[in-house]
């Protein structure tokens, strides 16, 4: 299939790639590694008249330490997010997510902060993100603004980017020695996750000393298992407490029913997946 | 717009719409029909070529995003007449029934290969999962890139390919002999 046409401009600058969005209007689109927006274009599910391709901005690539915490450019590709030492050192999670993202063909186009703003539910990377917790900085006309993870995804395909804004870069705590399992069920290969679990996890002297879970695909947007980490943190990190805490997995979410699983099924499978995936991050 | 584009070595310029599709300026602009079309949502891979070394799939990067960069395609890996190494391989292997996922399974297996010269089959089927035989070849698919992995053991690349060159050549002399 063909995309209905479309101008197309390639800014070099984050200030350049602002403006057009602005001169744009309604209409415009941010192509990050266009690896959900071509196939959305092709298909005709969406008609832009203006396509914005952040690929030229080389200042969005990248990963970096500032202190405490891991900054991530969002043009930085699954590919390189995985090539990363900083991001293996540092937030475990994201790499362990970053690699059951599509095939390798895919990993070399797609970016963090383009998975990040296309916000799908049941994409891979918004739940590792929140489990890592941090903050996104988005740069709009009258500048940048920081907005934590848990605000930014708000509905279905939604976020707080306004239309004349960019997400330029991803902020995480460093998880320095964090264990880290992203736990993924769907039924064939190149499905999208049923239901996906991201669980990181400090453990020391046999405790869990901290614990971060989010889910994928059991609501509009990734969901925090609080219940989950609560009922873990400052117990001991064995098998017992890992089946126990997992049990309220599934507590306050209201997951969809569809083709692929019910409501029900999908609950069920929260709790089957985040008990594998504390095992597995905790290495019990 | 204009783009200037390389294409298995050499230059080409063209106006091009936005939203033509890089596997379709190849294939419509170039003649480059090497590449084919397979599925059209993504999944299926036999559209893949390198862009600036890189496998991509062709279906989803736009030809003005391949503007002032180099793609390679599967019309470019041969040389002097030569198979490339993995080409030769997916032929001495029949790793092939009605060949459509070929261009796309070679060149896929090309960047694997760059990428870890020694995979074991595991790392081989990972590696090949954005491909996908509708003949379902894949034994004799992996087996292929096993082999070729084997022939091109010092590694990837134009050095490599010399190598089995060399070897290609020696082994013809002494059939030649008998």
């Amino acid at each position: 299939m063909i995309p209905v046409a479309f101008d197309y401009l390639a800014p070099s600058t984050v200030d350049e790639a602002v403006r057009a969005l602005v001169d744009a209007g309604e209409d415009a689109k941010v192509l990050a590694g266009g690896q959900s927006l071509l196939p959305v274009l092709r298909m005709r599910l969406a008609a832009p008249s203006m396509v914005v391709d952040l690929s030229r901005v080389g200042e969005l690539r990248g990963v970096r330490e500032e202190g405490d915490e891991l900054v991530i450019g969002a043009m930085t590709s699954h590919h390189d997010v995985l090539r990363d030492q900083l991001v293996r050192t540092h937030a475990l999670l994201l790499a362990e997510a970053t690699t059951t993202v599509a095939d390798p063909q895919v990993r070399h186009r797609g970016t963090l902060g383009g998975a990040l703003a296309h916000a799908d539910p049941a994409g891979d990377l918004p739940a590792p993100v929140l489990a890592l917790g941090g903050d996104v900085v988005l740069a709009g006309p009258t500048g940048r603004r920081t907005v934590p993870v848990e605000r930014f995804f708000v509905d279905y395909f939604t976020t707080e980017l306004a239309q004349d804004e960019l997400l330029v870069e991803i902020r995480l705590p460093k998880r320095t020695g964090w264990g880290a399992r992203y736990e993924k069920f769907s039924r064939v290969a190149q499905a999208w996750s049923t239901v996906a679990v991201a669980a990181t996890v400090l453990v020391r002297d046999g405790r869990f000393v901290e614990a971060k879970v989010a889910l994928t695909n059991m609501g509009a947007v990734p969901v925090r298992a609080y219940a989950v980490e609560e009922a873990l943190v400052g117990g001991s990190a064995d098998a017992d407490a890992i089946h126990a805490a997992a049990r309220h997995a599934a507590e306050g979410t209201n997951p969809t029913s569809d083709a692929s699983a019910d409501a029900e099924y999908r609950q069920h499978l929260a709790r089957v997946l985040t008990a594998r995936a504390l095992t597995a991050a905790a290495a019990v | 717009m204009r783009v200037t584009v390389i294409v298995d070595g050499v230059s080409y310029s063209d106006d091009v719409e936005p939203r033509l599709l890089l596997v379709h300026y190849l294939r419509e602009h170039l003649g480059k029909v090497g590449t084919v079309v397979g599925c059209d949502t993504s999944n299926c891979g036999a559209c893949t070529v390198h862009l600036d070394g890189r496998s991509v799939k062709s279906c989803s990067v736009l030809a003005v995003q391949a503007d002032g960069r180099e793609v390679a395609t599967v019309e470019g890996l041969a040389r002097d007449g030569r198979l490339h190494p993995v080409q030769q391989a997916f032929h001495d292997n029949h790793a092939l029934q009605c060949g459509f996922c070929t261009p796309g399974m070679i060149m896929q297996a090309v960047d694997l290969l760059a990428d870890d010269p020694d995979p074991d089959e595991e790392a081989v089927r990972a590696g090949l999962e954005g491909n996908l035989c509708r003949c379902t070849g894949y034994q004799n698919i992996v087996r292929a890139v096993l082999d070729a992995a084997r022939r091109m053991s010092p590694g990837a690349g134009p050095e490599a390919e010399r190598l089995t060159d060399e070897a290609a050549q020696v082994t013809h002399v002494a059939g030649g002999g008998q």
